[in-house]
């Protein structure tokens, strides 16, 4: 959906994605706009933030502005005078600004896609605070209610996205919580957590755009960028240890966690509330859960792994062995043999 | 006795590929530190010939670099010792990753870095992730190329801060192509080989994962030395042996244990006899791969016993290990007996433990 944004529209857009204000997003931003009109691109500046250091300013200098309107107080990109304008890319600082009422367009970012889909690139940028999906994590961190945002199918939109990260101990960032918020948590733990988040938003943003290039380029699949975790549940396996290790190896990793069970026919009772209970368990930890078929449960759990790019399989181990399985080799035996290039964690029950 | 001064700090700006800014970065942080009165010098510096980059480097003084011979060719250096005795309060090096020429005191430039940081000079530096150990295969497995000159995981764990420096790869082949990065000849077979796009998407996805790892473990310093702050307490055992695998389980082992936060251990079993009784190609892969996990910070130990499974399984629990990796036995080789009962062994023998079979990774259609 978001690759056909992208194609119906002729501008392109790109994103510079900050963790706080003052890590330099605006200086990024018209640096690029300056290196840009040095090698002869038509770029205007169609929004800047007010707050302005020197080096911005110095920056400001040397490139067109069309000024915002001012509607009830409220700085209005001149989408009109942009259009009319024409140039090739326009910058618009803090893409995440609800417009007053009366506007074409409730929200600055409706503005960009109608400058976007008139043929005109946007370089344009916006605080990781201000992602409507992450307002819930970004509040936990700082205890700011935040009201305008914007989606986060717009920004994955983005033909690029630049991280720009600096060190939480720069004395111009903001001071990011409101007193009592996240407690035992200080001024600097608090922009580091949102500095870890921005990083991983990005990631998972050029992660989304690896598996569209090379989907369209007909490329086989290329994995390893990240970890992925697969967890199988049986009705006796331990499946709580192995769903809290698998969530907390996944969150160390900043990878990925998935819960399957191969459905099997007959179940008892107690079994089938023993996989009911694991499932819950699993999505309760914020796992992605399959339910596969086939018959024969390995071969249905390796075409998922290597379909989705699974890097670790963990699996639980009974000690209770059959004669046939000691002679011909149990299930442990034929999945570490299925699981060529995947790492097999095997738990005890 | 005068007091030893204190560490240095470090500052690593991470990239994942040649010209993606990151001496750019430095210099320019370089500059403003000189403004702020800071006594910033250049250790080394490779131009490349980029004009913007080189155009950073204005007032900043530069330390001499120090010409050695080898092999009837002249090579230059950092001069190491004449910025140990100019003792700058800051000092930028380019190329953290770089191996000196042999007849250097140190092998590679981040031990030279260690030098300044052991004298009390702050260090900002650049380095790509695929220098990075611990990703040496999956960097391999993405790109198809075997980096050589990498760096140890602890050695940037020991850095103060990591900065990512990101730039989209499409930005960075409109470098290539301007010939900004290289001259023309190195730029297109840069285009053909490493600077593929699927690969630099990828890489700078790794170095993103990486940049926030980096973060995240920086945060979670327990406030209390040794006080674990969320899960159980994780201890990791690795399996050497004579092969050539061995090198990949290390490096899983000892990824999985940093971002566990987990004490590793890495042990061989040999017979009774010792070491000695190994023929000597077998002896000498073993001490190579036990000597490449000490360089990595992992504790060895040799065991000795005619049971290698039991002797394994014994050693971590007398450990209280909780997860103890192997490798995945070759199936169709000749060998494959050995090594599938030596997994189906452990995993029956280490009940309370968690055991992981790292399996060699593959190039798609290789």
């Amino acid at each position: 959906m978001e690759a056909e944004e992208r194609r119906a529209r002729h501008g392109r857009l790109k994103v510079f994605l900050g963790y706080s204000s003052g890590v330099g997003k605006s200086y990024r931003m018209l640096d690029e706009a300056r290196r840009r009109r040095e090698r002869g691109q038509d770029v205007v500046v169609a929004a800047i933030q007010p707050q302005r250091p020197p080096e911005v300013e110095a920056l400001l200098n040397g490139l067109e502005v069309i000024p915002p309107i001012l509607i009830d107080n409220v700085a209005v990109i001149d989408v009109a005078r942009v259009l009319e304008r024409r140039p090739e890319a326009v910058v618009i600082d803090g893409l995440a600004y609800d417009n007053p009422p009366g506007c074409k367009n409730r929200w600055r970012w409706r503005d960009v896609q109608d400058i976007l889909h008139a043929g005109i690139s946007v370089i344009g940028s916006v605080n990781l605070q201000f992602i409507d999906e992450l307002r819930e994590q970004v509040e936990a961190i700082t205890g700011k209610h935040i009201t305008q945002t914007i989606p986060r199918r717009f920004l994955n939109t983005a033909d690029e996205i630049v991280v720009v990260d600096a060190p939480p101990d720069l004395p111009q960032l903001q001071e990011p919580g409101t007193p009592g918020a996240a407690p035992g948590m200080n001024s600097q733990q608090r922009l580091s957590a949102l500095r870890e988040l921005a990083l991983v938003v990005a990631a998972d943003v050029v992660d989304q755009q690896l598996e569209y290039y090379l989907e369209s380029h007909g490329i086989e699949n290329l994995w390893g960028t990240q970890e992925r975790i697969l967890v199988c549940i049986t009705p006796r396996a331990n499946a709580a240890a192995m769903i809290a290790s698998g969530r907390r190896n996944a969150d160390r990793f900043h990878g990925e966690l998935s819960v399957c069970y191969v459905e099997q026919g007959e179940l008892s009772n107690d079994d089938r509330a023993a996989v009911e209970a694991s499932l819950a368990a699993a999505r309760e930890a914020r796992a992605q859960v399959v339910l596969l078929h086939g018959e024969d449960p390995i071969a249905a759990i390796m075409a998922y792994a290597r379909e989705r790019g699974v890097t670790q399989i963990f699996l639980g181990h009974s000690f209770r062995q059959s004669w046939w399985d000691r002679i011909f080799g149990g299930p442990v035996d034929r999945f570490i043999r299925a699981a060529e290039g995947i790492d097999v964690r095997v738990f005890p029950h | 006795m005068a007091d030893l001064p204190k560490r240095g700090a470090l500052k690593v700006f991470l990239g994942y590929a040649a010209g993606s800014g990151k001496t750019y970065q430095m210099l320019e942080e370089g500059q403003e530190l000189r403004r702020r009165g800071v006594d910033v010098v250049i250790g080394y510096f490779e131009p490349h010939g980029r004009r913007d980059t080189i155009a950073r480097t204005e007032g900043l003084e530069m330390i001499p670099r120090r010409k050695l011979a080898y092999r009837g060719a002249v090579f230059e250096e950092m001069d190491t010792p004449a910025i140990v005795r100019r003792v700058p309060g800051v000092c930028l090096v380019d190329e953290f990753a770089h191996t000196n020429v042999p007849g250097s005191e140190h092998g590679k430039r981040w031990q030279d870095v260690e030098s300044l940081l052991e004298a009390g000079i702050d260090v900002h530096t650049t380095m790509n992730v695929q220098h990075l150990e611990s990703l040496n295969d999956q960097v391999w497995q993405i790109t198809g190329i075997r980096v050589r000159e990498t760096i140890p995981d602890w050695v940037l764990a020991q850095a103060t801060d990591v900065v990512m420096v990101d730039v989209t790869p499409r930005a960075l082949l409109n470098r290539l192509e301007r010939g900004v990065v290289y001259p023309p000849d190195k730029a297109r077979k840069a285009l053909e080989n490493f600077f593929q796009e699927s690969h630099l998407v990828a890489l700078r996805e790794l170095a993103l994962r990486q940049a926030a790892h980096e973060v995240d473990t920086r945060q979670a310093q327990p406030e209390e030395p040794g006080e674990q702050p969320e899960g159980p307490h994780e201890r990791i055992l690795i399996h050497i042996t004579a092969e050539p695998s061995s090198a990949e389980l290390i490096r899983r082992g000892k990824r999985v244990a940093d971002h566990l936060h987990a004490a590793c251990f890495a042990v061989t079993v040999c017979p009774p006899a010792g070491l000695d009784q190994l023929s000597t190609p077998h002896r000498e892969a073993i001490e190579r791969h036990l000597n490449f996990a000490r360089n990595l910070h992992v504790e060895t130990r040799v065991l000795t016993g005619e049971d290698t499974a039991l002797a394994l399984v014994e050693f971590a629990r007398l450990h209280q290990v909780t997860q103890i990796f192997v490798a995945r036995p070759k199936y169709g080789g000749f060998n494959r007996l050995l090594g599938r009962n030596l997994v189906h062994r452990v995993v029956r023998l280490a009940r309370q433990m968690q055991v992981t079979i790292v399996a060699e990774r593959h190039r798609p259609g290789s």
